[in-house]
């Protein structure tokens, strides 16, 4: 067994865990995709949302990113910031994994959440942020999470919200549970109060977020090639002992299995977005 | 020596302890069996039903393990497949409609882990679970009677009310899980059991859960006796709640559970 797992290769993105560099170092002048292998300059990949102008592959994006591409110029402004996790199991080396996470992250938490407008539209934004221990949800993520969306609910507003995502984070024991029942909550809330939400999954979007707020929009979208699913897919094999169908758990097998409605393009998701918005708020779109 | 985490889940792993079958027999009358999630399948590893709790008609979910090899490997050894979640999803709407209260037994390892249960949407089942369940207008009582085992036994545990019975374990992973991913070794599984703060005791600290169930008399007549007292009266308690005060309530109950530092 042992060797077996030597020979395998890592069948997504969450295997490769720490070990894979975060695509976002734009001091280096060139980026090789790795998915086409072909260089390309980085501010040409940068113009391009972060996606291999060769090959279409998408690179991880960091919430901040994300959040430039995707709204309207200094139409965000962030809320629920001061948040720190706190360790109440005392778990061994949280608290010099948390140490870590802000340091590569330069994030307080795996979420920024906040306001911005999309296509002239304001909404209720949330972008998880891999940098911070590979976007888990601990209670942290939860609380701003559901004050999001209870923000949201009080001024009528809808929610647009990036996922990525291993998980609860375990090392916050079943107060990382909870937040897979608080956040659903939020979104109940949200959701009877006649509002829209929005999601849009992207890689990789697993565990407890895929099993809460991540599948509870209105509209599911999700970026080509990712990695969506509940179970790990390693942990899959090694229970099943048999390989994997090709393209397991990934945005293309979720849409034939018919558990999101589309798969948009990360240049063309801004368009996407706004337009739904548009048609679920009554208010006029700018022509994008 | 008093026990440790390990040894709790050892306990709830053995296949003589009371399932959720034993817990129906003992404590329901005139129990009818429901099946089906009237999408694709019944799910063997999700037993649930109707029948009465004394005077009251109740609807019943509960994981069923199963104890004889050939039970556990028919029920999946209580791991529910995405259409288990959708069937209990089924009977809480029925109970809703009928105004009935929900009872939840909960043991299991967790949620069904295969290729068929992933491209079944197994996320999408215990996420659809966990809202509907906040939102019901009837009184939910969730028990855990042996293994709580991440989001497949939350699925069936955002409830008014959630005990634990007194060796039940109850965890965002299992414990191998833990060890293997964090240390790269299974074997430290009693170590991450201990990390994790599982047992019924921690829990009750925590706030998770309101009652910790004494095993003292487990699975004789007045164990269940006193269980059926113990959910009665709860349930007459929150019979009397109006549906916007219970489901405020409930929302309430999870808005609180977490844990995290305010800084300037």
């Amino acid at each position: 067994m042992a060797l077996l797992n030597f020979k395998r290769r890592p069948q997504n993105e969450l295997e490769l865990g720490g070990r894979q560099r975060i695509e976002m170092d734009q001091s280096d002048p060139e980026m090789t995709c790795p998915n086409c292998r072909k260089s390309s300059p980085s501010s040409a990949v940068w113009q391009n949302f972060n996606v291999c102008p060769e090959c279409g592959y998408h690179y991880r994006t960091r919430a901040r990113q994300r959040i430039l591409m995707m709204t309207d110029s200094n139409s965000f402004s962030e809320m629920f910031t001061g948040l720190r996790p706190s360790d109440p199991l005392k778990f061994r080396g949280y608290k010099n994994k948390l140490e870590a996470a802000g340091a590569i992250s330069n994030e307080e938490e795996a979420v920024v959440t906040g306001t911005a407008s999309i296509g002239g539209i304001n909404t209720a934004l949330f972008v998880m942020e891999p940098g911070f221990m590979m976007g888990s949800m601990g209670s942290v993520v939860g609380e701003k999470i559901v004050s999001l969306f209870e923000y949201a609910t009080d001024k009528g507003l809808p929610v647009v919200g990036f996922t990525v995502s291993g998980g609860a984070r375990m090392q916050e024991g079943l107060f990382s549970l909870m937040q897979m029942a608080r956040t659903s909550g939020a979104v109940m809330r949200h959701s009877d109060a006649g509002l829209f939400y929005l999601p849009i999954l992207t890689s990789p979007t697993t565990g407890g977020v895929t099993a809460s707020f991540a599948m509870d929009g209105d509209i599911i979208l999700a970026e080509p090639g990712a990695t969506i699913g509940f179970a790990g897919a390693r942990v899959v094999e090694q229970t099943t002992r048999k390989p994997l169908p090709k393209g397991f758990q990934t945005a293309e097998s979720m849409l034939e299995h018919g558990f999101i409605d589309a798969i948009v393009p990360r240049t063309k998701q801004k368009k996407i977005i706004a337009r739904l918005l548009k048609m679920h708020t009554g208010n006029k779109a700018e022509d994008l | 020596m008093s026990k440790t985490a390990y040894d709790c889940v050892k306990i709830v792993r053995g296949n003589d302890r009371p399932t959720s079958i034993d817990l129906i027999k003992g404590m329901f009358t005139e129990f009818v069996e429901l099946h089906g999630d009237r999408r694709y399948a019944d799910d063997a590893a999700v037993i649930g039903g109707v029948g009465y709790l004394g005077e009251r008609p109740v609807t019943v979910i509960g994981i069923e393990k199963g104890h004889t090899v050939k039970e556990r490997a028919f029920r999946r050894f209580g791991a529910p497949m995405p259409e288990g979640y959708r069937k209990a999803l089924r009977l809480m709407k029925q109970a809703e409609k009928f105004g009935r209260p929900v009872i939840c037994f909960v043991d299991t390892s967790g949620a069904y882990c295969g290729v068929d249960a992933e491209e079944r949407g197994q996320g999408e089942a215990v996420a659809e679970n966990l809202v509907t369940m906040m939102g019901l207008k009837v009184p939910v009582i969730s028990i855990i009677i042996g293994e709580g085992g991440s989001g497949g036994a939350l699925a069936l545990a955002v409830a008014d009310r959630v005990w634990m019975f007194e060796n039940a374990v109850y965890s965002v992973i299992s414990p191998e899980g833990c060890a293997a991913i964090l240390w790269k070794d299974a074997a430290c599984a009693p170590e991450a059991a201990e990390s994790l703060k599982i047992t019924a005791k921690d829990s009750l600290k925590f706030g998770i859960i309101e009652e910790m169930i004494s095993e003292n008399n487990l699975g004789k007549p007045e164990f269940y006796q006193e269980l059926k007292t113990k959910i009665e009266s709860e349930l007459s308690e929150l019979s009397g709640l109006s549906v916007e005060e219970l489901t405020q309530k409930r929302y309430m109950r999870f808005r609180s559970l977490g844990r995290f530092e305010r800084s300037e």
